[in-house]
């Protein structure tokens, strides 16, 4: 974005001379931007769960604030925790005390930055990294750490217990995690999330979801797995309320307390877009509609922002379903015990995940360049976004006639690693340009 | 403000928040607040990083040093530590040695980082116009055994074969040591 604004000319007149200027008005509107996300997305969450788990317990939910469907009980719900006493307990660390909610938040949101809510050769994102996977799974990592500090400095036995099992949980529930996740970077090749999502452009064939039995599988064990590191029912041991009391923010009250409230719905709506993202084809619908309308077309172009905006709309939909789908089995099974909750994890999910890792990877070499379970081809397109080590079936006819199959790693591997994304535009067509004598020569 | 270099105003921005952090966690009494302090330190070094478009380090320092550090207060200290590690009082005399040690290490380390010359600063013209590349492909690629960013030299993978080996062996210990047989009999259901 900032590049846009130093590239921008309105009229002869350039409004954005400086690049002091541009990076900030830059860094300052994605900021704005991802702080409203995570707060209205809390604020939309709490009265759909609301709604939710009152349907699912056979009752009508909140109904009266602003209307017809209560949609304002939220901020109503907001407005009374304002005006409430910020209390703390006489023994507790006064300054941790205080800075465990931001820390919480801050975490939260800062997985946000490296999240594409869009993508193509200029992706919507806050920050575009070269390891947005990783990045986001390291930042997430740290909610957490609000959480212990909270637990820590309440000075209360109920606090301690629950960010003890908070962390118990949260560092074996990495494991697994982290397990998942690399298996759609093996598939696409790159920690990229710009490139991942890319790779499943097309039809819901390509999403990564159905690449073959083993990422179904992994799919619903990341699921699980981010299910229990945000903490939410069946997992969520460090609130526990009929044995807690509230767990880790028993002693908190009014706006701090809200704040440990965001961070766990923002970083719902963070791993489920990061799910949306890995397995179910992120900015990409089911069905390709904006090219086949022939909307896209060149960067900058209205078409181009009509597609960008859908691909967002997508990214929000599928996370708001993951959303969905938590607070529907949060209201449906019980708490688990914490012995439970350890033996789902290093049992269950981590040996699975591992097990899956390997399949994938077999899949990988034994089926390269098939999506769909093996059954259809990877569309070139998705070669053109990928980071250049993808393997290829090829064929091509040598000097005397003869056609030879292969399979080859197409060549940017070698040359087009050092190119800035920003380069690639004009020449996204020439990438498997392997001679056919070359061919021969591997075979 | 065009006259300043950005890069290195937040260069400085966070390695000044990292030392300050540090001292922070010198002169604290409380082991959490030290604990927390140091997160804070490590996490602006992984800032240090990203500026200087190392964008895997940084991620690394994040997860590991960040995220260890955070094991390390609740396994390592929380649960281990009796009353009077919670409290730290340091004696006069330790702050003495410590003062010596640390300008000690303070002076090879400066000697060091200021002596070669290939480490100076470059002047601000040559540091606009040096691009910053991805660098997480060739790393990657890198410890599979393919150097693609310089071929023909030897790859990573021995080391990182070792360093695998190595972390499957203390994972190996680790559970055989928190596995070991009860000796006498429990009561209630699960006793074996």
């Amino acid at each position: 974005m900032a590049e846009f604004l130093l590239e921008l000319t309105v009229f002869d007149f350039h409004p954005c001379p400086w690049t002091w200027l541009a990076y900030t008005i830059a860094a300052m509107v994605h900021v704005a931007l991802i702080l409203n996300l995570v707060a209205v997305s809390a604020l939309v969450f709490i009265w759909l769960e609301r709604k939710i788990s009152g349907r699912i317990q056979d009752r009508l939910g909140p109904t009266r604030v602003g209307g017809k469907f209560g949609w304002l009980q939220t901020l109503a719900d907001g407005l009374k925790l304002l005006t409430k006493e910020d209390l703390m307990p006489n023994g507790a660390d006064g300054m941790l005390f205080k800075i465990a909610p931001y820390v919480s938040f801050c975490a939260s949101i800062a997985a946000f930055i490296a999240i594409p809510f869009a993508g193509g050769a200029y992706p919507w994102i806050a920050q575009h990294l070269n390891t947005g996977v990783f990045f986001v799974l390291a930042v997430m990592g740290l909610e957490v750490f609000g959480v212990i500090l909270a637990g820590y400095s309440s000075a209360s036995k109920w606090s301690l217990f629950g960010a003890m099992r908070e962390a118990a949980q949260v560092v074996s529930y990495e494991v697994p995690l982290g397990m998942c996740v690399v298996v759609p970077v093996l598939i696409a090749g790159s920690l990229d999330m710009v490139v991942i999502g890319d790779r499943q452009a097309g039809l819901f064939t390509n999403w990564l979801v159905f690449h073959d039995p083993f990422t179904f599988i992994t799919a619903c064990v990341y699921f699980t797995c981010a299910m229990a590191s945000v903490n939410r029912a069946p997992f969520d041991l460090a609130e526990a309320e009929s044995e807690l009391v509230a767990g880790f923010h028993t002693e908190y009250s009014g706006l701090r307390w809200s704040f440990f409230f965001m961070a766990e719905y923002g970083s719902m709506f963070a791993v489920s877009i990061l799910a949306s993202i890995l397995f179910f084809g992120g900015w990409h619908g089911p069905v390709p509609i904006t090219s086949m309308i022939g909307l896209g077309g060149e960067t900058g172009s209205i078409g181009w922002g009509i597609a960008q905006a859908l691909g967002l709309a997508n990214v929000l939909f599928k996370g708001t379903v993951g959303v969905c789908m938590m607070i529907w089995i949060r209201w449906t099974l019980p708490r688990l015990r914490i012995d439970q909750v350890m033996a789902t994890c290093l049992k269950y999910c981590t040996p699975i995940a591992a097990a899956m890792f390997l399949g994938a990877t077999l899949w990988q070499y034994k089926l390269p360049g098939k999506n769909f379970f093996g059954l259809i081809n990877v569309p070139t397109a998705v070669y053109e976004v990928s980071e250049g080590w993808q393997v290829k079936e090829t064929e091509a006819a040598t000097d005397d006639g003869r056609i030879v199959h292969g399979r080859i790693a197409n060549d940017r591997i070698a040359s087009d690693w050092r190119q800035p994304r920003l380069d690639r535009r004009g020449k996204r067509s020439s990438l498997v340009s392997t001679t056919a004598a070359e061919l021969g020569e591997r075979r | 403000m065009e006259g300043i270099y950005w890069p290195s105003f937040f260069f400085l921005l966070f390695s000044g928040i990292a030392c300050a952090f540090a001292l922070g966690v010198l002169l604290a009494k409380n082991i959490v607040r030290m604990a927390f302090y140091l997160v804070l330190s490590l996490s602006s070094t992984a800032g240090l990083f990203f500026l200087a478009g190392a964008d895997f380090v940084g991620a690394m320092q994040l997860m590991i040093y960040v995220g260890g550090t955070l094991v390390l207060l609740i396994f390592g200290v929380m649960l281990t530590s009796q009353e009077r590690f919670v409290e730290m009082r340091t004696s006069s005399g330790e702050w003495v040695i410590a003062f010596f040690i640390g300008l000690m290490l303070l002076f090879t380390l400066g000697k060091a980082a200021f002596g070669v010359a290939e480490w100076r600063g470059l002047d601000r013209a040559t540091a606009e116009a040096v691009q910053v590349e991805k660098t997480v492909t060739p790393l990657a690629m890198g410890l599979l055994g393919a150097r693609i960013d310089d071929p023909g030299k030897p790859g990573y993978l021995l080391m990182f074969e070792i360093v695998s080996v190595h972390l499957l062996v203390v994972l190996v210990g680790a559970a055989y040591l928190a596995r070991a047989k009860r000796k006498t009999g429990g009561v209630g259901p699960n006793a074996d």
